[in-house]
């Protein structure tokens, strides 16, 4: 049976999670809780913080804020101011390899390597999420008609992605293979990029606001409906022409977070009433990980090994669920 | 149509609207230097004008999104869905929110943004529009602008500022204009924005179940029409039966684009009435600015409030008609290049037998 330790957050928990085994909570209020020699409490933003993104190699948190600020936090309490927009509010980030970070705000993004050097990128209309391709210095900015990929290293011409509407998340299949984005619309939007084939995936009843993929990257799974939806991508035309699976379908809430399981073929639901649940692709098996009665699940994180997931809200309420006894 | 969705934990939005030049930083710096005992969070087109302490204040860029449905009208702005969820990232931060429009954006948009988009839906609800005009200017810019027309026309509550600038007859004139574009906004008068902020500032007028605590006297024909000089020609005086007066006002030149109508009848038949408003309002939802009615429905002892923006339109009940309230429905259009007469002809006709 699961067991639930909660955890003492302050505000709309914008991000909980692992670096390595620490577990991690940051909440909008401008606080990052590493769970590590009892608790190391930091905050280094001037207000709040808006975004939160793990580096590759999980050793730190990438965090920016209403003051502009982006900083580097670890577990053993330090933080480094490496990027700054004074009077920006900086709210999307994205973490690419060589400690390379991404920085958006308005209509322009940032790129900040390891050395400190900065590269801009300027699009006509308001970024609306940013994405690292798996392999290589490939920057995808989603935006208001379309995507565009930007390389980020050298000064190669970028490639620009047609669909119109304003899409904001993205995220790249593992493989690289595919680019998918959330729109504003009740829809994501995909492009097969080895011919730029458009894929639309649609049929939810709200916006999509978490998606995450699964072991091998085989499916996606997305928040937005009354259950997790899952898309295909493994054979040649991934999705297209394929339905969805959907897992943990409530009648009368929403799902509002996705993490699926780091080894098996097994995802956490986080509810609109505070309820997470697990549930597996093969037969629908469900496991009950927290009762509802809560706030909206904001943010799940698993550890490396699958055993523990990080869970918070919107309101406070915050915990680590424990597969284990 | 839905019914609305009262949220406890919506916070409060004011939407601050007027020409360049009107008055309009002036009144945000009243409002945020005021002892007040409210925390605001400010959008601004840019910083640098207003001096802020302990506010939130994040700069917007008026970016509008146009649904992909191929309807010209259903755009809401992007930035504000954006700094809406953020801002609900730091709830317990402020109490409500001011978003200061640039003199030439579209109201549409950004009234349309918290019906249309569900998180800000959830998360925040109109107070009020409050535009701001220069009583000395607004005639000219009226001529000039189709932008300083939609903003008096969106407008809940108008503030005619600079009227020491005026000579009496001249703030008549203007009033008598501004009425002829919006005959329900509330107006008030200021010299330098010297207005009480408690005027402006949560005044629920997007609020369905607020409606009448903001204007008790929207079913009371006339009730607009106190200031008419000798050549208003509008037929605001007529106090009779209460059924069947309209207020034409497409008797103005026609250089002035927008123009409303004030529509009245008794009981409605509900299956004559919800299919013809939701038929007017998807056919000619892009020339309707703004729509608004108080309604009595045969059989039904509760009023029942509607409003609109373009496209979108919304209603529900609000409270029981009291006994000594005379069951009338009033329902008021401010737009563009609609048919009057048409439309009077078919409100009547959902009138219940």
């Amino acid at each position: 049976m699961p067991t639930v330790a909660p955890i003492d957050v302050d505000g709309f928990v914008v991000r909980a999670g692992f670096l390595g085994e620490t577990p991690y909570f940051v909440s909008g209020e401008g606080e990052i809780l590493f769970l590590e020699n009892g608790g190391q409490r930091l905050s280094p933003h001037k207000s709040g913080v808006l975004a939160v993104e793990q580096s590759l190699d999980d050793k730190v948190l990438v965090t920016s804020g209403d003051d502009g600020a982006i900083y580097l936090s670890s577990p053993d309490g330090s933080s480094d101011l490496v990027a700054e927009r004074p009077r920006k509010w900086i709210d999307l980030i994205a973490c690419g390899p060589n400690g390379a970070v991404a920085f958006a705000s308005g209509r322009t993004a940032w790129v900040r390597l390891a050395d400190g050097r900065e590269k801009e990128f300027a699009h006509d209309r308001a970024v609306g999420g940013l994405a690292f391709a798996p392999k290589g210095m490939r920057l995808a900015v989603s935006r208001y008609d379309g995507a565009t990929l930007w390389w980020a290293g050298t000064d190669g011409d970028p490639v620009n992605l047609t669909w119109k509407g304003a899409h904001l998340g993205i995220s790249f299949s593992p493989d690289g293979k595919y680019l998918v984005t959330a729109m504003q619309e009740n829809a994501l939007h995909g492009w097969r990029l080895s011919d730029t084939q458009d894929m639309r995936m649609t049929g939810y009843p709200a916006k999509v606001k978490s998606f995450s993929w699964s072991v091998k990257g085989r499916y996606l799974a997305t928040s937005g409906a009354n259950a997790a939806i899952l898309w295909p991508f493994f054979g040649k035309t991934g999705p297209m022409g394929q339905a969805p699976l959907q897992l943990g379908t409530r009648g009368d809430a929403m799902v509002t977070a996705v993490a699926c399981h780091p080894k098996e073929d097994v995802v956490a639901l986080g509810y609109q009433d505070g309820m997470i649940m697990m549930s597996r692709f093969e037969d629908n098996a469900e496991v009950l990980l927290r009762r509802p009665g809560g706030h909206p699940v904001s943010s799940l994180g698993w550890d490396a090994a699958g055993l523990r997931l990080a869970f918070g809200t919107e309101m406070s309420e915050a915990g680590l669920i424990s597969l284990q006894d | 149509m839905s019914a609305t969705q009262e949220t406890p934990a919506q916070i409060p939005v004011t939407v601050l609207t007027g020409y360049l030049g009107a008055g309009k930083t002036t009144l945000l710096n009243r409002i945020l230097t005021e002892n007040h005992g409210q925390r605001y969070a400010v959008i601004v087109n840019e910083f640098g004008e207003v001096g802020i302490d302990n506010d939130l204040l994040v700069e917007s860029d008026e970016e509008i999104f146009e649904m992909n449905n191929g309807c010209i009208c259903c755009t809401v702005r992007g930035d504000l869905i954006r700094t809406v969820q953020n801002l609900m990232k730091r709830k317990g931060a402020f109490d409500a929110i001011i978003v200061e429009t640039t003199g030439v954006a579209d109201p549409a948009p950004v009234a349309q943004t918290f019906f249309m988009d569900d998180d800000v839906r959830a998360a925040a609800k109109l107070d009020a529009v409050v535009a701001v005009v220069d009583a000395r200017h607004v005639l000219q810019r009226l001529e000039d602008t189709q932008e300083a027309e939609d903003q008096v026309a969106f407008a809940d509550v108008i503030l005619i500022n600079k009227t020491d600038l005026v000579s009496a007859e001249e703030l008549t004139a203007v009033e008598t204009r501004i009425r002829s574009i919006n005959p329900y906004a509330i107006l008030h008068y200021s010299e330098r924005c010297g207005i009480e902020i408690a005027k402006v500032l949560d005044r629920g007028a997007f609020d369905l179940d607020r409606i009448l605590s903001l204007d008790p006297h929207f079913l009371e024909h006339g009730h607009h029409a106190h200031e008419c000089s000798d050549d208003c020609d509008h037929d605001h005086h007529h106090h009779g039966d209460g059924h069947g007066h309209d207020h034409h006002h497409h008797d103005h030149e026609d250089k002035h684009s927008v123009k409303s109508i004030s529509l009245t009848a008794g009981d409605l038949d509900p299956e004559m009435f919800f299919p013809w408003i939701n038929q007017v309002t998807q056919v000619q939802g892009p020339n309707i600015l703004r729509m608004k009615g108080i309604l009595a429905f045969k059989g039904d002892p509760q009023r029942y409030v509607i409003q609109g923006v373009h496209m979108i339109v919304e209603g529900d009940h609000q409270r029981d008609w009291k006994d000594d309230e005379p069951r009338e429905s009033r329902l008021v259009f401010i737009g563009r290049d609609l048919n009057w007469d048409v439309l009077k002809a078919n409100f009547q006709s959902c009138a219940a037998e």
